[in-house]
């Protein structure tokens, strides 16, 4: 079905491949900047991730002024708050994020804070509060599943009052996204399996959801590809550097395919159970995915059988009849579980992960509903159902 | 050339005079929403369920930007909204607000339900987002109790099971403490 209206928006500069972080010197001088701030965590640090971007700076007219490595897990006010009062100090000019989702959202607030002025973070959460451009800011993940190099939102903890502050505007859509392989091929085999779920469930909500189009399909069926075809590759070959490229350009893809039609039930149950038990984002996603698709299949199954095409490739479409290439979309990705849980232990049940109790389920049930990715999920979801559907995960 | 002319002005008086009708449209559905959640909210225990669980003193707007039709509405006695009118009187938790008057007509027309419209990027939702999700689901449980099937499948995403001898309990009582919040103002009983 032709959909009615819709708007696409990605402003980002992508430059992937060999050698990209020896362009950013070169991209930074194009934006009259050359003061950059590095943001990072330690553990970025340690493994010594930082370094391959200070080394792209050897033998430039510039150098970086600053490394910020106190980037937690999840992030607060207080962590941006400093790092902006010391990117002043050292009289910086733009940021580059070195890291995963927690550096890029708190590498977002610093920007606002260093460009709008004020000490007050809180004072711009909320949508289109920023209206004009902030510094120079680039991001280099390391890390190939949150696709947050290209959203425009940041989440930002405010400890004080225990809540999340969500900043979303156009304005925080970094000006590029640096994909260097060498930036995720020392990731452990289970975080290369679970961020890579992440990225896939991204891709699959984007492509089933209401606010799907014709853009962000192209986008969401490209990455699709991408990950079926080099997850289980680069597990049995973590320095296969090609296919370490491939799925970091599946998350960038996936990334911007969601960002302009949003995610579904996945999210929502995933946003639940990590919240309630602290589990990681990408492990709720693996765990999640083919139980809501089941709950969508019924209403939905004829949509997301499409993507049996990219994940299955075109011998396994060609042979599945359409009314049962849906069926076929989750047995696929059940598949991929079962050989990502005999490889890495990633939990495939909420019983599996060790951290969730049944007398949580009415409580996560109760969040599902409250989370605002439900609303775009294209089967209306009620608290029974989510029950049902959290029974059928545990 | 002049009857080109002639024949633009007039479309351009037509365009007017449409957008005028949908403005005025708007106003009128706008302030019937207000008043029917305001309703609905002193009769129906589901949305009493909902007002609950949001923060006390809690309050919302739904617009048309830049400058359209406009209501306000505020928690009050743990389990009701009031409905203030255009405007606030105080500091706004959250907003629901159409880029267009038009396209807020085409949500208050019944032609698009609430999630397609915020889907197709017409609608922009602020606030903490679990208060907002509890806000939808009283609109839409309020329409699917005092409109017709017909019309309320249109405007939410999936029509609930209800009882229609409930429906027409509730609607009936509904639309009476809508027709005495009008006459005599808001009042707890």
């Amino acid at each position: 079905m032709t959909k009615s209206f819709y708007e696409f928006f990605c402003p980002v500069k992508v430059m992937a491949g060999s050698s990209a972080l020896e362009h950013i010197p070169y991209e930074l001088k194009s934006l009259a900047a050359s003061r950059p701030m590095i943001i990072t965590d330690k553990g970025v640090r340690k493994v010594g991730l930082t370094d391959h971007v200070l080394s792209a700076f050897v033998d430039t007219d510039m150098d970086i002024e600053l490394i910020f490595d106190d980037v937690p897990p999840d992030s607060s006010l207080e962590v941006a708050e400093t790092a902006a009062k010391l990117y002043r100090e050292h009289n910086c000019d733009s940021i580059i994020a070195v890291g995963g989702g927690s550096v890029i959202d708190t590498s977002k607030a610093v920007n606002i804070l260093v460009s709008e002025g004020g000490d007050r973070l809180a004072d711009y959460a909320g949508i289109g509060v920023l209206n004009r451009p902030l510094k120079p800011f680039f991001v280099v993940p390391t890390t190939a599943g949150t696709g947050s190099e290209v959203t425009l939102i940041a989440v930002i903890k405010d400890t004080s009052r225990d809540i999340k502050l969500y900043f979303s505007s156009y304005y925080l859509l970094p000006n590029a996204a640096v994909i260097d392989p060498r930036m995720t091929l020392t990731l452990p085999p289970h975080i290369t399996a679970m961020t890579a779920m992440d990225a896939m469930t991204h891709a699959t909500e984007a492509f089933m959801c209401m606010a799907k189009n014709p853009i962000s399909d192209a986008y969401a069926t490209g990455a699709i590809k991408k990950i079926s075809e080099n997850l289980i590759k680069v597990l049995d070959n973590p320095s296969d550097v090609e296919g370490r490229l491939e799925l970091a350009q599946a998350s960038t893809m996936a990334g911007i395919a969601f960002s302009n039609s949003m995610v579904g039930l996945v999210h929502a149950m995933g946003h639940s159970l990590g919240s309630l038990c602290h589990l990681p984002h990408g492990l709720c996603m693996n765990l999640f995915l083919p139980f809501a698709l089941e709950y969508n299949l019924k209403e939905h199954g004829a949509v997301f059988g499409e993507l049996l095409l990219p994940l299955a490739g075109p011998e396994v479409y060609a042979r599945t009849p359409a009314s049962d290439r849906g069926r076929k979309v989750i047995q696929h990705i059940r598949e991929l579980r079962d050989i990502l849980h005999a490889r890495c232990n990633l939990p495939r049940t909420l019983s599996e992960t060790g951290k969730v109790s049944r007398d949580q389920l009415d409580k996560l049930a109760e969040m599902t509903l409250d989370d605002g990715a439900v609303l775009l999920n294209p089967v209306e979801v009620d608290l029974d159902e989510a029950r049902a559907v959290l029974e059928k995960a545990w | 050339m002049n009857t080109q002319v002639a024949s633009l002005k007039g479309l351009t008086s037509l365009n007017v005079n449409l957008d005028g009708m949908k403005k005025t449209y708007v106003a009128l559905m706008m302030e019937i929403i207000g008043r029917s959640l305001e309703a609905a909210s002193q009769i129906d225990p589901v949305i009493q369920h909902e007002i609950k669980r949001l923060p006390e003193e809690f309050s919302f707007e739904m617009t048309a930007l830049p400058d359209g039709p406009r209501f306000c509405m505020r928690k009050v006695n743990g389990c009701n909204f009031k409905y203030i009118g255009r405007k606030a009187d105080g500091p706004l938790d959250a907003s629901m607000k159409f880029k267009h008057v038009s396209l807020a007509f085409l949500v208050l027309s019944f032609q698009e339900s609430t999630s397609r419209a915020y889907a197709n990027d017409r609608l922009l939702v602020d606030g903490e987002v679990s208060d907002v999700m509890k806000l939808i689901r009283c609109l839409n449980r309020m329409e699917v109790m005092i409109l017709p099937k017909l019309i309320a499948e249109r405007a939410v995403k999936r029509y609930p099971k209800v009882n229609n001898f409930n429906k027409l309990a509730i609607g009936g009582k509904i639309y009476a403490r809508f027709v005495r919040n009008v006459v005599t103002g808001f009042t707890n009983d």
